[in-house]
């Protein structure tokens, strides 16, 4: 498929339907509006397309488990609100060890909030969100181009791992516009899916539960999800480094908040300051290797998001006392731009740099 | 000797785990006849409830998916529209459809889904111990309405057939009872007719059933059935209550 230009809802969409996704099934909410309509027009021009509106994002996320435990690819969206709703169904997903997409273009929060862009969903989103004890895969594009590709990976990590998993973009990817190009290359089969539902025609009747109310049955499964989400952070971590080799401070930063933070470290590299940075582009598995690689070489870490400090937990985790942790966070819907951000590093900078000094 | 009746093939050899008098037990070998009859126990797609039918997979031999408490008709929504040519039921207690369920049972109604519910409406959330329902009668005495159900607290008993027959998307909606022997040839061709308006696409399909829960209703199973005579078919009429021609 050639270049085109798309708004970050619009790539999700096409992607989607290029991974060969035919069935979505949405309800309305501010700031993804947009990917809902998309998938009603497109899914009505491809053979086979289904597009429901539900009536509320509880049923929404249930269909997507209806049509996953069919044997079909499926997805969802919603904004922060919304997606707290569909936590329940998450859930059974992951219990269920079914596959599934699920988009949040997360919004200002906590309640209703407001519908700038945010990343006040990172805690919901990486610690499973739901009850019980599992987790989801959580990818974090930062451009239209990734948010294309993040949705064609997210169907593929899905169906390989039978687990749902959450593309976190914002208000701001989802609307902004930028050149993509959609991969359209021809997928490989299906996996074997020998749990999916089809009727009991020449074969044993298939049940997939999540009530075992046994515990120790119930213990194994968890031990058993527990493996699967290990083997899930030894091979699927990945992330991007920037400016990384020669930096003295590295900041951290995933989204829309690394696009700023690019920004930033430009025009710190310009006067002389040696930042680079870590963008982490699943936020689970989240990339700790990488974190605690830099820290064998370099001292400050500076953490940036749009919230009031979520992710720069895991930062603290993966640094495990080492290091000095420095942070900057805009909640509520609040974009810094590039220089605002530029001078709060430079000043972390110098004022560590003059510690060591000392 | 001639053989007049035999265990209904897409019903497993397992004994069933309800308690004396339950309705679940007969409804489950409906369907099961149904299947067999019908032949469609290789096609069928069934979504078992969050409740004391929640076992429903250890007894009818179909396939089965277990959806979250209420959200049955939606999960059953998604197989549909990826497995149009599949049979999908639903099998739902009166807290799971009328309650928790309202919005989902709903509007899979009034857009016509190719389903067909189970609901079975026994006053009382059984598993979890006899709490009110949406369906418990005015004054009957639950465990969370100990001086018995108050409309002006509790409001009025729901009636899921006719408030379902209003909309456009429902094609058979018919309230039956398990509660005696020529109820129960009654219930069966209710779900008869319901799978016939999936199969002739239709619309969205309903059987009600009054079925008994003496545990809950601290009564004795013959006390039990007697009651959804007396009282319950008072409240909730039996009979076809919408009927599309198809």
């Amino acid at each position: 498929m050639d270049k085109q230009l798309m708004s970050g809802t619009s790539a999700v969409g096409e992607a989607a339907i290029q991974a060969g996704c035919r069935y979505y099934f949405g309800y309305p909410i501010t700031p993804q509006n947009e990917l809902p309509e998309y998938m009603a027009r497109r899914l009505s021009e491809v053979p086979g397309g289904v597009f429901i509106q539900a009536e509320s994002e509880l049923s929404a996320i249930n269909m997507v488990l209806g049509a996953s435990v069919a044997g079909a690819r499926a997805m969802t969206s919603s904004s922060s609100p919304g997606i707290s709703l569909k936590q329940e169904g998450i859930s059974f997903l992951a219990a269920q060890e079914l596959p599934g997409v699920i988009v949040n273009v997360v919004r200002g929060g906590p309640g209703l909030g407001n519908i700038a862009p945010a990343q006040s969903d990172y805690f919901q989103s990486t610690r499973g969100g739901g009850h019980g004890d599992y987790r989801t895969i959580v990818l974090a594009p930062s451009s239209v181009q990734e948010m294309a590709d993040m949705t064609t990976l997210a169907f593929d990590l899905a169906d390989n791992y039978r687990t749902p998993v959450i593309v976190l973009a914002d208000g701001m990817l989802g609307q902004m516009m930028e050149p993509v190009r959609i991969s359209s290359k021809k997928r490989k089969k299906n996996l074997a899916k020998d749990y999916v539902l089809s009727g009991a025609k020449g074969r044993p009747a298939r049940l997939v539960r999540s009530l075992i109310l046994d515990p120790k049955a119930e213990e194994d499964h968890n031990w058993k999800l527990f493996r699967k989400y290990q083997r899930i952070e030894q091979k699927e971590v990945r992330y991007e480094n920037f400016l990384l080799e020669d930096a003295e401070m590295a900041v951290l930063a995933y989204g829309t908040a690394a696009r700023i933070a690019r920004g930033a470290i430009k025009r710190l590299r310009k006067e002389g300051l040696k930042v680079g940075m870590i963008r982490p582009i699943t936020l689970w598995p989240f990339p700790a290797g990488i974190i605690q690689e830099a820290a064998k070489y370099l001292h400050d870490f500076f953490v940036f998001e749009m919230s009031t400090g979520q992710m720069v937990e895991d930062v603290k985790l993966s640094l495990e006392g080492r290091g000095r942790i420095h942070f900057h966070g805009r909640p509520g819907g609040v974009i810094s731009t590039p220089a605002e951000l530029s001078r709060i590093i430079s000043r972390h900078y110098y004022q560590s740099k003059r510690k060591r000094g000392r | 000797m001639k053989k007049v009746y035999a265990r209904p093939l897409s019903l497993k050899k397992s004994p069933f785990h309800y308690c004396p008098g339950c309705g679940h037990s007969i409804i489950h070998r409906l369907i099961a006849e149904v299947l067999d009859e019908m032949k469609l126990r290789e096609k069928s797609i069934c979504v078992p409830p969050a409740g004391c039918a929640v076992l429903a997979y250890n007894y009818i031999d179909v396939d089965m998916v277990e959806a979250p408490h209420g959200r049955a008709t939606a999960v059953a929504t998604g197989i549909k529209r990826v497995r149009p040519k599949n049979v999908v039921f639903s099998y739902q207690g009166d807290g799971d459809l009328a309650a928790i369920g309202t919005a989902e049972a709903f509007h899979a109604a009034n857009r016509g889904e190719l389903i067909t519910v189970i609901f079975v409406n026994n006053a009382v959330y059984g598993m979890t111990g006899g709490q009110m329902a949406p369906t418990s009668l005015l004054g009957q005495k639950t465990t969370t309405s100990p001086s018995g159900r108050d409309p002006l607290l509790d409001g009025y008993p729901v009636k899921v057939c006719e408030v379902l027959a209003l909309l456009g998307g429902s094609s058979y909606l018919e309230r039956v009872a398990v509660n005696k022997p020529a109820n129960v040839k009654k219930a069966k061709k209710a779900i008869v007719k319901a799978f016939q308006h999936q199969l002739k696409k239709s619309g969205f399909s309903m059987v009600e059933i009054l079925s008994p829960c003496p545990t809950n209703w601290r009564m004795s199973p013959i006390e039990a059935c007697r009651w959804i005579d007396e009282v319950m078919a008072k409240e909730y009429p039996l009979g076809v209550v919408k009927e599309v021609k198809c």
